[in-house]
């Protein structure tokens, strides 16, 4: 570990450059919260590590005609505290603030805790049921988005080529009819990993659901979108019979294992649970 | 070996050092600046025992590394108060027993300072809240918290 190279660029021409002749060489670090931690117990071995911790114009959260951006290094502190994600993206504010515990919020960076790629990833779920958009830009100073599903490609694998820099995440702004609900099922109130988690976008119309975005963490290898639960779900009244009726589906669509942290009948039940009731805290 | 001349700001001083890019800002602060007030305890921000002020906000020393933090201020619990001029939070830490084996203390004080910077009234609830990151194994937290409360009623 003693001979890494460090860099840090002041601006994005130079981020390019370095990222050019470096290339698969090169580790992007941000608030190092995962990847300190994998250095040190040998899990990622950098050779060249690029700082872009600071770099103005991967920061921040900006309000645009139809999107919500999100700079890729913002920290989840400022998401948690922000009251554009407030207002727009309420579930993405609620799983900001439950990501680790303040110290680690003010460190780590939602480009981190995506391109990390753990199934368990807090801010995933609310992205992919907002249908976020993820913006890359590569060692040719080319630009690409990829929606959110399309970036988690498998366990701890994303989109991401080697040389690819995550810049900011795009939120379409969500209609004002739409009603978002969360939650995070960890095994302590706080500090916790996740052991399953529902985030889901329902809109109404008369008396059935439009339009219904469902998505959920902790239950299969990588942060998954239930387009099948989505696609039972629309058009038909959230009501006892839809729950029941939608069980087994659910079931169908996620894949969870056991760990330390809880069984795979576990999750199973625990995700049928959180799903009835956050379907009907959107519904009313 | 690559090596990086960085400059920190520990408690209102610059300090000069020499690092490699992966040591970490709790590595440096304890071997190279002398700062061993700074505990080092889990090494992968689970405990907190390794606090610090970076830049204004708590962050685990573990889990930054030392160049990140050139041309930074540090704050350790020493900058927050002395032995002969404690710091109502420390005073009320020793007044409420809030300390047993003290491993954690410095680690809590920066965390509990931190938070009544940015809240200086808070509920019990976000007191819980705002030390969640730090871990205490002697004291069950009930008298870390009432320590907290009080030194906020005092401020």
């Amino acid at each position: 570990m003693k001979n890494v190279e460090y860099y840090k660029p002041q601006d994005p021409s130079e981020l390019q450059e370095l990222m050019q002749v470096h290339q698969a060489r090169a580790v992007l670090i941000a608030g190092g919260t995962n990847l300190i931690h994998q250095m040190r117990n040998g899990e990622k071995k950098p050779e060249v590590l690029v700082d872009i911790s600071e770099l103005k114009d991967l920061t921040g959260i900006k309000v645009e005609d139809n999107y919500i951006t999100i700079g890729a290094v913002t920290s989840i502190a400022q998401i948690a505290a922000s009251p554009v994600i407030g207002e727009h993206c309420p579930i993405l504010a609620a799983a900001a603030k439950q990501l680790g515990n303040p110290l680690t919020r003010n460190r780590a960076t939602i480009g981190g805790n995506l391109a990390n790629a753990s199934p368990c990833a807090d801010t995933a779920p609310p992205l992919l049921a907002l249908e976020a958009e993820i913006h890359i830009t590569n060692t040719e100073g080319q630009a690409r988005s990829v929606p959110a599903d399309k970036f988690f490609m498998d366990y701890k694998w994303t989109h991401l080529d080697k040389g690819d820099v995550m810049t900011r995440i795009a939120v379409p702004k969500p209609k004002v009819a739409a009603k978002g609900s969360h939650t995070k099922l960890g095994l302590r109130k706080a500090a916790a990993i996740c052991v399953a988690s529902v985030a889901l976008m329902l809109e109404k119309e008369g008396d059935a659901v439009k339009r219904a975005r469902i998505a959920f963490g902790s239950v299969a290898p990588k942060p998954i979108r239930a387009y099948r639960l989505e696609h039972y779900i629309e058009g038909k009244p959230v009501d006892e019979k839809l729950l029941s009726d939608c069980g087994p589906l659910l079931q169908e669509e996620i894949s969870p294992i056991g760990d330390i942290r809880g069984s795979e009948s576990y999750r199973r039940s625990a995700t049928a649970s959180i799903f009835n009731r956050n379907l009907l805290q959107a519904w009313v | 070996m690559n090596t990086y001349n960085i400059e920190i700001k520990v408690n209102g001083e610059w300090r000069e050092t020499e690092v490699t890019a992966t040591d970490t800002l709790l590595e440096v602060l304890r071997s190279n600046l002398d700062a061993v007030e700074v505990k080092n305890g889990c090494e992968q921000g689970d405990c907190g025992a390794c606090t610090v002020i970076l830049g204004g906000k708590p962050v685990n020393s573990c889990l930054v590394l030392a160049v990140q933090a050139n041309g930074k201020e540090v704050t350790t619990v020493k900058g927050i108060g002395t032995q002969e001029s404690p710091h109502h939070l420390q005073t009320a830490f020793v007044e409420h027993g809030a300390i047993q084996c003290g491993y954690c203390t410095p680690g809590l004080i920066v965390s509990a300072k931190a938070l009544l910077d940015e809240n200086p009234d808070p509920t019990r609830e976000e007191i819980r809240e705002g030390i969640c990151g730090n871990l205490c194994r002697c004291t069950g937290y009930t008298k870390i918290v009432e320590a907290i409360e009080d030194a906020a009623s005092k401020k």
